[in-house]
Parts: C-alpha cells; sequence; structure tokens
C-alpha cells in the first residue's frame, strides 16, 4: 500500500534489455500480473542477434513508489540486463506503428486519401471498396486519425504498441 | 587428434544423468532429498551408481523440498531435491514457494517427458516450468544436452548470490539418457545477473550521521543477516554493542542477535513483546538490516513509526521502498553492510547523546517492566507457554547443540517467544509463507546436516498431520528428531482469530478424530510419550530428550489459551492487545482490519 503523500500517478516508458530466450516474455507478463501493475502496451523484438539480445518496451503507469517497484522487480529477473526509465531519465522519443483499414467509396474513400495526406499516412493496400493505411508516430497522433476515419468507415486496426529510445548519444547497452 | 587428447574428449562426454551427477558434486553437494518416478529413473540408474552423493527418500516431494529448506536454513549451503515428472512436480510446488517467500537457497530437479512429447499431454506431463515460473527465483527446461552442465552450474550460482531463493531444473528424460560433454563451473562472470554487494560510501556515511545524532535509535534486523552467514550476526552482535542501541529480531531474523543480550529486545511484530513494538512505534532512527517491512511486522503501515528517520539494507533493491517508504537506501550484502557501518563509526568523528540513549532506555525498561510474556502455570492443565519454556531451559541446561524447527499456528509464535537463541542458523520456520507441515520435514533436514545435533520440532496437533508420513523417513534414515506436539485439539490460531473477530463461532477449527500419537509414533517405529499433567511436564520432556531415536512427545495443553501480546490486523504498534489481566494499549479490531489477513 503506497503512503498517502504517494498518490499521485504518473505514466512511465520502460525499456529493458533481455536476453532472447524462450519463457522470458512470459517471466515479464506474469510479473505484471502476478503483482497487479498496469500494462498499456508492450513491445519485444530481438535487436542484437549475435548477443541475443531482445528489448522489451512497457507503457505502464503508477505512483512514483509502483513505478521504481516495478523496475526493481524487472531487474531482479535473471535474464534481464539493463533496465532504463525513459521517461525519467531524460528526453526520449516513443513512436508507435499501426495499420488502419477503412472501407467505403466515393466521396468517403476521397476524404479518406485527404486526411491520410495531411497524417502523413501511407496507403499501402488498396482495392475499390477498401484502403489500408500505414502510419508512425506518438500514440496521441494515432488515436486523432482513428477517430477521424471512424465516421469514414473504419473497418479494423491493428497496433504495434510503442517503442521508445532516448535522446541523445547516451543508450542502453548491456 | 592427439590419443590423449582424444581419451580426455571422451571421459568427458557423459550421459546427461551422469552430467547432472557429476555437477552437483562439483558444487559441492552431499546429499539430496527426492523420490523416484518414471521420467527420473535414468537419474536414480545413475545414483545407484555413485556413491559421493546421498539420496535421502522421502515420503512426499512437498517434504522433500522442506527437508531440503532444513538442511540449507541450519547450515548455509543450497539444499537439493530430485522429483519426477508431473504429480512429482506438481508435489514440490508448496516447497518451492515456501523457499522463495522465505528466500531459501534450493535447487529442484524435475523430471520431464522428453521433448519431442513436450505439449503432447503425454503421461505424467504438466507444464513444470510454467507452473513454477511464479514459484522460484528462476527456472530452466534443458533441450540441449550440450547446456546441460552449464544450467546446472547456473542454477546454483542463481540461487545462492543476492537474495537466494529456489531454482527448478526440468530435465526431459531424453536428454538425461542421451550423451554430452561435460562442462566445469564457468569463471567468467553471468552475463546479466550480477547483484550487488558491496553497499556505496554515501549511503553508509548518512546512515552512520542519523545514528549518531539519534535520541531513540532502533536496529531491526531479518533473515537477510542470517542469509548473509554467520559473520553478519557477529557484526551486527558488534555493531550493536559498540552503539549501546537496543535491538529487535523478526521472525525470520531469531539468532541473528543473541536473545539473553540486555540489549535484545526480543522479536517484533504481530505477536512481538511490548518493548519491541513500541520501541519502533517511538524511535527517532530506525535501522533496517535484512527485513522487509512485512505487514506482520509494520502493522497498520499509516501509523508505522510515524516519527523515524528509517535506513533499510538490504541486498534486493527490491525490497527497499516496497511497504515503507525510507529515508536512506543501503543496497548490498548484510555483513558487508554491518563491516561498513562498523568502519564509518569509528572513523565518524561526531558523538553520540549518550543522555537522551541512556533516557530511551529508561523509557524500554519502563515497557520491560510490563512483562508482556508472563503467565500463570497453575494447577495439573499445562499451559503451553509453559511447555516451550520448559523445553528451552532443560534443553539449555544439557548444553546440547540445539535446533528448533515449527509448524505453522500458536505453538509457532510460542516457540518464537519462550525458546532462545543464542547464534544463528539454529531457528528454522515457516515465516513468509506460513506452511502448515514445514517443521517435520525441515528438522529431517536439518538432522541429516547436523547428525549429532538436538533437533526438535515444536508442532501442533493439526500441522503435524500434514506431513506425518515422514515418520517412515525419520525411522528408514535412523533420524533422532524429537516431535514436541503442543496439543490443544484446536486448529489454535484458527480458533483464536475466531474468537476475536468472529463472535467465537468455531467454525472448523476443532482438531476431531485425532489420532493416538504414542501408537502412531510406535507404528512407525518411533518412540511416543503422552504427557497430561503438569507434574510430568519435566520428566516427558528429559524421556524425550534422553531416547537415542525419534520420538513424537504429545502434550496435552491448556486448549483455550491465547497468544499475546497480539497486534490485530490493521492496528498499529502502539494498539497491542496483551494477555488478560495485564493492562495496556487494547484496541478493538476495525472492519477494515478484518479484510485483512
Ligand atoms: C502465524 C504467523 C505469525 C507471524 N507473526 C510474525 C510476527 O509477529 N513477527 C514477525 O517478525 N514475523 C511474523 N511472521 C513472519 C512474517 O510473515 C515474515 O515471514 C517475516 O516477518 C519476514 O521476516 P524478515 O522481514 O526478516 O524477512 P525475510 O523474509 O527473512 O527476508 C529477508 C530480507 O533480507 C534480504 N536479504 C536476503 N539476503 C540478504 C543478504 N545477504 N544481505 C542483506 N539482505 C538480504 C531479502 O532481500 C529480504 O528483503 C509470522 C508468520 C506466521 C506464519
Ligand atoms: C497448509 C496450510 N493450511 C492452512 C493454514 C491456515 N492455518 C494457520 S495456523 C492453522 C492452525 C494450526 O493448528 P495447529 O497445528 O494445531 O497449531 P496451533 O495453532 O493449535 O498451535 C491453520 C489452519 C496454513 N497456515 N497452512
Ligand atoms: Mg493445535
Amino acid at each position: 500500500m503506497p503512503s498517502p503523500s504517494d498518490t499521485t500517478f504518473r505514466n512511465a516508458t520502460i525499456a529493458v534489455l533481455v536476453e532472447n530466450e524462450a519463457g522470458i516474455l512470459a517471466r515479464v507478463v506474469g510479473l505484471f500480473s502476478g503483482r497487479g501493475y498496469n500494462i498499456e502496451s508492450l513491445t519485444v523484438a530481438p535487436v542484437d542477434q549475435n548477443r541475443r539480445l531482445s528489448r522489451i518496451t512497457i507503457v505502464t503507469s503508477g505512483t512514483d513508489m509502483v513505478i521504481e517497484q516495478i523496475k526493481a522487480q524487472l531487474d531482479r529477473l535473471v535474464p534481464v540486463h539493463r533496465v532504463s526509465d525513459l521517461t525519467l531519465e531524460g528526453p526520449h522519443l516513443a513512436r508507435e506503428m499501426m495499420l488502419i483499414k477503412v472501407v467505403g467509396k466515393g466521396e468517403n474513400r476521397m476524404e479518406a486519401l485527404r486526411l491520410a495526406d495531411a497524417f502523413r499516412a501511407r496507403v499501402v493496400d488498396a482495392t475499390t471498396e477498401s484502403l489500408v493505411f500505414e502510419m508512425t508516430g506518438a500514440g496521441d497522433k494515432l488515436d486523432a486519425f482513428i477517430e477521424l476515419m471512424r465516421p469514414i468507415g473504419l473497418a479494423e486496426i491493428s497496433r504495434t504498441g510503442v517503442v521508445a529510445i532516448a535522446r541523445g548519444p547516451g543508450g542502453l547497452l548491456a | 587428434m592427439s590419443a590423449t587428447l582424444q581419451t580426455q574428449t571422451e571421459a568427458r562426454t557423459m550421459t546427461g544423468a551422469e552430467i547432472v551427477l557429476q555437477a552437483l558434486k562439483d558444487q559441492g553437494v552431499e546429499v539430496i532429498f527426492g523420490y523416484p518416478g518414471g521420467a527420473v529413473l535414468p537419474l536414480y540408474d545413475a545414483l545407484f551408481q555413485q556413491n559421493a552423493i546421498r539420496h535421502i527418500l522421502v515420503r512426499h516431494e512437498q517434504a522433500a523440498v522442506h527437508a531440503a529448506e532444513g538442511y540449507a536454513r541450519s547450515t548455509g549451503k543450497v539444499g537439493v531435491v530430485l522429483v519426477t515428472s508431473g504429480p512429482g512436480a506438481t508435489n514440490a510446488v508448496t516447497g518451492l514457494v515456501d523457499a522463495l517467500m522465505d528466500s531459501i537457497p534450493v535447487i529442484c530437479l524435475t523430471g520431464q517427458v522428453p521433448t519431442h512429447l513436450i505439449g503432447n499431454d503425454a503421461f505424467q506431463e504438466a507444464d513444470t516450468t510454467g507452473i513454477t515460473r511464479p514459484a522460484t527465483k528462476h527456472n530452466y527446461l534443458v533441450k540441449d544436452i550440450n547446456k546441460l552442465a552449464g544450467t546446472v552450474h547456473e542454477a546454483f550460482y542463481v540461487a545462492k548470490s543476492g537474495r537466494p531463493g529456489p531454482v527448478v531444473i526440468d530435465l526431459p528424460k531424453d536428454i538425461l539418457i542421451g550423451k554430452g560433454p561435460y562442462a566445469e563451473a564457468p569463471q567468467a562472470p553471468h552475463r546479466s545477473y550480477r547483484p550487488q554487494t558491496e553497499p556505496g560510501a554515501d549511503p553508509i556515511r548518512e546512515a552512520v550521521r542519523l545514528l549518531k545524532g539519534a535520541k531513540r535509535p532502533v536496529v531491526y534486523s531479518g533473515g537477510g543477516v542470517i542469509n548473509a552467514g554467520p559473520e553478519a550476526s557477529r557484526l551486527l552482535t558488534e555493531f550493536v554493542r559498540m552503539t549501546g542501541m537496543p535491538c529487535t529480531n523478526t521472525l525470520m531474523g531469531l539468532g541473528a542477535y543473541p536473545s539473553t543480550d540486555p540489549q535484545f529486545l526480543g522479536m517484533l511484530g504481530m505477536h512481538g513483546t511490548y518493548e519491541a513494538n513500541l520501541a519502533m512505534h517511538g524511535c527517532d532512527v530506525m535501522l533496517n538490516i535484512g527485513a522487509r517491512f512485512d505487514d506482520r511486522v509494520t502493522g497498520r503501515l499509516n501509523a508505522f513509526s510515524p516519527n523515524s528517520k528509517k535506513i533499510h539494507a538490504d541486498i534486493d533493491p527490491s525490497s527497499i521502498n516496497k511497504n515503507v517508504k525510507v529515508d536512506v537506501a543501503i543496497v548490498g550484502d548484510a555483513a558487508r553492510v554491518l563491516a561498513a557501518l562498523i568502519e564509518a563509526w569509528k572513523e565518524e568523528s561526531a558523538q553520540q547523546d549518550k543522555a537522551a540513549l541512556a533516557a530511551w532506555w529508561r523509557q524500554i525498561e519502563e515497557w520491560r517492566g510490563k512483562q508482556c510474556l508472563a503467565y500463570v502455570q497453575q494447577g495439573s492443565i499445562i499451559k503451553p507457554q509453559h511447555a516451550v519454556k520448559r523445553l528451552y531451559e532443560i534443553t539449555r541446561e544439557m548444553g546440547r547443540d540445539t535446533y528448533i524447527t515449527t509448524e505453522v499456528g500458536q505453538h509457532q509464535m510460542w516457540a518464537a517467544q519462550y525458546f532462545g537463541f543464542e547464534q544463528p542458523n539454529r531457528w528454522m520456520t515457516s515465516g513468509g509463507l506460513g506452511t502448515m507441515g514445514y517443521g517435520l520435514p525441515a528438522a529431517m533436514g536439518v538432522q541429516i546436516a547436523h547428525p549429532d545435533a538436538l533437533v526438535i520440532d515444536i508442532a501442533g496437533e493439526a500441522s503435524i498431520l500434514m506431513n506425518i508420513q515422514e515418520m517412515g523417513t525419520l525411522s528408514q534414515y535412523r533420524l533422532p528428531v524429537k516431535v514436541f506436539i503442543l496439543n490443544n485439539e484446536y486448529m489454535g490460531m484458527v480458533r483464536q482469530w475466531q474468537e476475536l473477530l468472529h463472535g467465537s463461532r468455531y467454525s472448523e477449527s476443532y482438531s476431531a478424530a485425532l489420532p493416538d500419537f504414542v501408537k502412531l509414533a510406535e507404528s512407525f517405529h518411533a518412540r511416543g510419550i503422552r504427557v497430561t499433567r503438569a507434574e510430568d511436564l519435566d520428566a516427558g520432556i528429559r524421556e524425550m530428550l534422553a531416547h537415542p531415536g525419534p520420538v513424537i512427545a504429545d502434550i496435552a495443553v491448556a486448549k483455550d489459551e491465547n497468544c499475546f501480546p497480539m497486534i490485530p490486523s490493521g492496528a498499529a504498534h502502539n494498539e497491542m492487545i496483551l494477555a488478560p489481566g495485564q493492562t495496556g494499549g487494547v484496541a478493538g479490531v476495525t472492519d477494515e482490519g478484518k479484510v485483512l489477513v
């Protein structure tokens, strides 16, 4: 239970460098569900094949005390190399990619293409009655585009979740 | 390839089962606790053909893990368990969680169906790594025999470094049968897991500055000091004595500070002493070494030690600021931290406020004067407190090296309150998980490690039935463990909560249809003793201690005795309930408190 002075919530984008081995994702996800922490998004992919390293980016929220706990709990997992709180450690870039399908004809289709242009979304698939856009950006930009597509004919969305990296020369080395 | 090189390579190629045993040997393992089954038959076959490692056949896999815990806690070594796949592994889970909660280094080798059958619901298949992931510090499934030796070595490193804990190695049968290379333990540091043991200079300096300026300091130390090895307990004692500060121990920390020392306040927490809890509540600087601010210790968090600066030294950063926000965090091994504190205490020029400390001690003496553990033994009915106290006094008189294990319940708390320990590693109890059935198998493990010592399981009549089958193991290996049952015919701890929180509605807490423990002992080829009258207590204890083999001593005690002092759930340290007839801050249990365990 957090102390009364520790009730303000904040978001945190946490980068975790891990051994690329079976079960590592289950360990991380199990840690969050077992201890009741939030996961807003989680992404994972290998980043160094030679050294068998993967990078996990987790967006979470909690009080400062809870976020400190989350980092300490992640750090004590045996296959975890480094944990970095990008939100706390200085300016960082956070990006998400989405594929979004819009179904419609005529004026709706034209409107979708116009808005996509303004949002720098690329058309990656088109039929006479559908479009698939690829779009990269901050989460709120993706959210805004989704809201605009909704009345036009939004059919399906697939989002990657956030990947993030610190600005400047510093980095997360094993 | 030259001829010599070839023979060397050949010599280092073995079956998977041989690789496992060789790695255990290289890690200094002398004994393993286990139970066979289809998936681990290759390992049992390899065990049969060697003499370096002794196998103790338990009667239930849960008991194998508790035995390994007792072995580990009483020696500081890693305890090793071997069980089969499926039910063997699932039976071990309670023991694994117990070891996880109490930070006990244990390696559990589990059999698994052959790799090509994994996922097919094969006979006695269970997703052991899936099931034990949250039950262990770490676990492995070995799918490549080339990694087998390295995995076993790594498992030992993980189990014992940093905050110790249980590690499972799941071994598919084809890996045990197949042939592969043996490799010795690597010299290189682990790729990712390198816990910090050396404390930073700044927090040490800051801690000493705070402690020197303290007017009402208290040292609160826990199981981490035991984990850090006997040297840490010696340093704790040295530090507490050189600073003149009062010291209290958690349930898991008992023995780290000598119980007969005047600076010792006894255990703190839910069933801790009046003086320890009020010292925690009233202190201005608290030094926590190797304890984790458990809810049994803190009581209601927003009323916990409200006016103190808190220093916390722990090897696991996740223990720090988890429940209680602290002012100075020291990450490091308790022994290193204590050595650094002693060093810094000598160097720091600031003077202690001796007058304030003396006043603090006068206050503590006043609290002590309440004699919160006093009880009245009158008539023939044996008070459970008295039974433990006499057991303590008589074993002390005998001067034998004595190890105590417990089950879980009131008897466990009375053991903690009335049995004193002068040294670490003599007290084995299930603190974090509170596992009934822990004590007897743990005692078995202790006795294996210390064949000449006196090992006593202080038990309750309900708990002992949870692993009673281990009487067979005691007989088979002639382990002279003494089981000392405080038989109140109730799940006393449950009954006590029902009395205090649920209007004395004793729902399902009566121990009906109990066995005749004397006959039960005899049927397992052990000695059975029953004592029903206070006049006969000492003789019964002496008879138990004099018998060279295993004994069950069934001590009929008062049925309705409650364990005091008690801080009810959701209450603060200064809202303790004392025994009837003693006056102090008595509080009722709030509705909020009833939700808590
Ligand atoms: C019925 C019942 C009643 C109980 N009542 C009480 C009670 O009244 N009082 C009480 O105290 N407990 C009580 N307990 C036990 C309680 O639940 C906890 O198990 C106990 O308080 C935890 O002890 P600890 O804080 O010393 O931590 P442990 O569980 O022993 O943890 C050790 C801590 O030390 C750290 N550590 C490990 N190794 C090292 C090292 N080498 N160097 C430095 N740090 C290290 C770990 O990271 C951890 O934070 C009760 C249990 C039961 C079952
Ligand atoms: C495996 C398990 N089940 C249930 C409990 C809950 N529990 C705690 S103490 C207790 C009663 C123990 O009775 P007994 O062994 O007779 O000890 P007493 O309290 O009477 O000394 C129970 C049921 C537990 N701790 N462990
Ligand atoms: Mg009982």
